[in-house]
């Protein structure tokens, strides 16, 4: 028996230690480090341009898979559709669009403390697509009256999985890396998922009605604007930006 | 048990006392819970809810015996179920393997009982473990593997303590049988092993037809997934050639030995159907019902193959076993029993 207990030992003190470690990972994560040159500084508003635009799907629209919520009868027994390919007036909804290169470390940016939102509701996230900054946080709100996990599964940053058994619970998630895009999913309800695009910068927007978008306060220069998409993929477009400039860009994203 | 009881010692045909008939039956029972068990498993990885309860051991915080049902919901209802299941298991694991160390007279078999509890016990870290870290394939596929040895020595316990195999007169003698069951379930095994692999990295449908692969008979195109498909689908073709090879042996040269015929003839049949559900969730695209019993048959076929192996040794186990040794009998100063088949 005590060959028993020298081998049962060691693995509940590696149970305990993964518990302590895997019950909020997410909150190890420790604020990034600045990136910034010694000589980087803030972008002058009064020069800063904009770059706005459009993102199109070409070929024929995907139909949205039909979501049946009735495995929990809290979520409503109607049916939803899913929100993967909303097109409104020509444009697709729901595209993280931020600049991908051409920053460089160049710049200041204070990072925002507010929380970025994402709301359990009705069983499905709202909004299904949000961006923010590295280290800001994400606040995920269950305001079902039913549990839900928050599953993040990143992959450069840490993964995390968080129990929200009590309506109008919340907990904070941060990422210190940039990473785009990060699903999030439920496993309870597995029709449930969102997508998190993280950046070290202010430049990025999830496009809207009319599949539009803008970067405001942008520094003039050459930059690579990249659009992603959950199922689509991911495409780029270069462009230079002079001072108090204003572009537009169109991105074209084919149906599979 | 009744340890003066001259028949275990001259190994003659009788009928078995009311205490090990008892003991065997909970052994039994033990075993057909751990299919439940597997069952409850295969549901959680095909549903994909293994992540659905984010704590462990607690649910949600509740302790897990009292979490409401009411909040049995969605993918919860898989993987609340199995571990409830598991720590029933665990818990009839504990009785089995006491039970066993009171009545048992073979030191062996009393050490197989505690052994299946200390893989019980390896098996709920393990499958805390996995959920705790997000399901890390390595530690998914040796769960997924544990639950089989675990399974493999339920069965080893049920058997050893029935009548059939605690009576039997002039077991089957055969090298070659001992050589190619033993194979065969070797291969099963193995073959359970790349299936589990191919589960946890979500290969299971990387080559989307069958029987042939992207319309070939050897794949086209080649990745980590579909190479693990790909060995999966091998491997059946190797353990069915096993499997007819160990049953053609039984049938041809010990057709009226019913202890060896009946597993072998189920072997036979089981393993049609293993292959059967097999094209099934290739073809149902995964269905989650399909897929577990896919995985639940596979059990049955490593479990009957184990079965056939160990009567095939049966008669080797009366030159390997040990004198018996019953603590209660030592402490009352009777002394240990005699080998089996040696007159006190």
């Amino acid at each position: 028996m005590s060959s028993i207990y020298r081998v049962l030992a060691p693995l509940a003190l590696t149970a305990a230690i993964a518990a302590c470690g895997g019950s909020d990972a997410s909150k190890s994560a420790e604020p990034a480090s600045p990136k910034a040159a010694p000589d980087a500084r803030r972008v002058d508003p009064a020069t800063a341009a904009t770059i706005s635009g459009k993102v199109v799907l070409e070929g024929s629209v995907p139909e949205n898979p039909t979501i049946k919520m009735s495995s929990d009868p809290a979520c409503g027994s109607s049916e939803l559709r899913g929100e993967s390919y909303v097109v409104d007036n020509g444009g697709l909804k729901n595209v993280f669009v931020y600049i991908k290169d051409g920053l460089g470390n160049k710049y200041i940016f204070d990072t925002p403390t507010d929380p970025v939102k994402i709301d359990q509701k009705g069983c499905h996230y709202v909004p299904h697509v949000v961006g923010l900054r590295t280290t800001q946080p994400l606040e995920i709100v269950n305001s079902d009256n039913t549990l839900h996990n928050v599953h993040g599964m990143p992959k450069a940053n840490v993964e995390f999985n968080q129990g929200q058994p009590v309506q109008g619970m919340k907990n904070d998630f941060t990422f210190k890396a940039p990473e785009v895009l990060i699903p999030l999913k439920c496993d309870v309800h597995a029709w449930m998922n969102a997508y998190v695009g993280v950046v070290d910068h202010p430049y990025f927007a999830v496009t809207g009605d009319g599949g539009r978008f803008e970067l405001r306060g942008v520094p003039p220069g050459t930059y690579s604007v990249e659009a992603v998409h959950e199922k689509l993929g991911r495409v780029s477009l270069p462009v230079t930006v002079g001072e108090k400039d204003s572009k537009e860009l169109t991105f074209t994203l084919k149906a599979q | 048990m009744n340890d003066r009881d001259p028949h275990l010692a001259t190994g003659a045909l009788r009928v078995a006392p009311r205490a090990t008939l008892w003991h065997h039956r909970f052994a039994k029972a033990v075993a057909a819970c751990t299919v439940l068990l597997i069952t409850a498993g295969g549901m959680v990885t095909s549903t994909d809810s293994g992540l659905s309860v984010p704590d462990w051991p607690t649910t949600y915080g509740w302790n897990m015996f009292t979490f409401p049902l009411s909040k049995w919901v969605g993918g919860i209802r898989y993987e609340h179920t199995h571990r409830l299941i598991a720590s029933t298991v665990g818990f009839l694991t504990i009785v089995l393997a006491v039970w066993t160390w009171r009545v048992e007279p073979r030191a062996w078999v009393r050490r197989l009982g505690f052994a299946a509890l200390g893989a019980v016990i390896l098996q709920g870290v393990l499958g805390g473990i996995t959920v705790l870290l997000f399901l890390p394939p390595a530690v998914s596929i040796g769960h997924a593997g544990l639950a089989q040895i675990f399974f493999c020595l339920t069965v080893t316990l049920a058997l050893v303590t029935s009548p059939g195999w605690t009576y039997t007169v002039d077991p089957v003698d055969d090298r070659m049988l001992r050589r190619v069951a033993a194979v065969t379930t070797a291969l099963i095994y193995s073959q359970i092993l790349i299936g589990a692999t191919m589960r946890h990295n979500a290969a299971g449908l990387a080559i989307p037809d069958f029987p042939l692969a992207f319309g070939h008979l050897i794949p086209p195109v080649w990745n980590a997934k579909v190479a693990l498909n790909f060995a999966h689908r091998v491997g059946a073709l190797v353990v069915t050639t096993a499997i007819v090879a160990t049953s053609s042996h039984v049938l041809y040269h010990h057709p009226r030995r019913r202890e060896l015929a009946w597993p072998a003839l189920l072997l036979l049949g089981l393993v049609a159907v293993q292959i059967t559900l097999g094209a099934f969730v290739v073809w149902s695209g995964r269905n989650p019902a399909i897929n577990t019993a896919h995985v639940v048959n596979g059990a049955a076929v490593l479990g009957t193959s184990l079965v056939l192996t160990l009567r095939s040794f049966r008669a080797g186990f009366e030159r390997l076993v040990q004198p018996i040794r019953m603590p209660q009998r030592e402490a009352s100063g009777l002394g240990a029993l005699p080998p089996r088949g040696v007159q006190p």
